[in-house]
C-alpha cells in the first residue's frame, strides 16, 4: 500500500464533472430535487437551475417547479447523475397534479399517524 | 488520513455504501477525498423497488457525512497491512 503524500491532502472528489448536468439531489429530509448544477463548493453547497421537487407517493408522482435554488451542503445526502438514455422513473408510475399529490401525501401521513397511535394504545398489552 | 489512504487503494473495486437514511448503493469506487466523500460509478440501488426515483442514476456523489457503512470485497482487505498502519497512527504518526 502507498500512503498519502503531502500533495494528496488537497485531493478532492470534485463535483466539477457534474457541472451543467441535470442531477438528482437527495436531501436529509427525504426530498428529491432535480435540476442543472451551476455551482458548488467544498461543503457540497450547490446551485441548481430550473430546480423542481419530485414528490412520490406510492405509484403517483408530481414535479413541482422551484426555480433557482441554493442548497446548503449539510442537507445533501447524495447527488446523482441522471442517465439520459434511461427512464427517470419506472413506466408504471402516474404523473398527477400538485394538488392531488399533496392530498396523497396527507393521506399517507394520516395513515402513518394512525398506525403510530394504534401501536401506542396497544403497548400496555405487552404482547411481544 | 488513514482511511482516506485506505479508500484510495480501493478505487476501482466494487463496494456497497449504506447511508444513514438506509439507502444502500452498490457501485465501483471512482474516487474519495479527505472528507471521505465518495463517488461511485455504475451504481445500482440495492432495493430498487423501494427507490423508484433512483432508477436512472448510474454515477453519484455521496457526501461523507451521510455514510453509515462501506461494505468491501473480502479480497480487497489486507488485514496485516491495515493493522500495521493503525498501530503506526496510534503511536502518533
Amino acid at each position: 500500500m502507498s500512503w498519502a503524500g503531502p500533495e494528496d491532502i488537497f485531493l478532492s472528489t470534485s463535483l466539477a464533472s457534474y457541472l451543467d448536468k441535470k442531477l438528482l439531489v437527495l436531501l436529509r429530509d427525504g426530498r428529491k430535487l432535480l435540476g442543472i448544477l451551476r455551482s458548488f463548493d467544498q461543503f457540497a453547497n450547490a446551485v441548481l437551475e430550473g430546480a423542481c421537487e419530485r414528490v412520490i407517493v406510492g405509484d403517483l408522482y408530481c414535479d413541482i417547479p422551484l426555480g433557482l435554488y441554493v442548497i446548503r451542503g449539510e442537507n445533501v445526502v447524495l447527488i446523482g447523475e441522471l442517465d439520459l438514455e434511461r427512464e427517470e422513473l419506472p413506466p408504471h408510475m402516474i404523473c398527477v397534479s400538485a394538488a392531488e399529490i399533496r392530498r396523497a401525501q396527507k393521506a399517507e401521513r394520516d395513515a402513518t399517524d394512525l398506525k403510530g397511535s394504534m401501536r401506542k394504545r396497544m403497548e400496555f398489552l405487552d404482547l411481544d | 488520513m488513514l482511511f482516506f489512504s485506505y479508500f484510495k487503494e480501493l478505487v476501482g473495486k466494487e463496494v456497497t455504501v449504506e447511508l444513514k437514511n438506509d439507502l444502500a448503493m452498490r457501485g465501483i469506487l471512482h474516487s474519495v477525498d479527505q472528507y471521505l466523500n465518495i463517488k461511485l460509478e455504475n451504481t445500482r440501488v440495492v432495493d430498487q423497488d423501494k427507490y423508484p426515483h433512483m432508477s436512472s442514476v448510474r454515477n453519484c456523489f455521496i457526501r461523507g457525512s451521510v455514510v453509515r457503512y462501506v461494505q468491501l470485497p473480502p479480497d480487497g482487505v489486507d488485514i496485516d497491512i491495515l493493522h500495521d498502519a493503525t498501530r503506526r497512527e496510534a503511536r502518533g504518526g
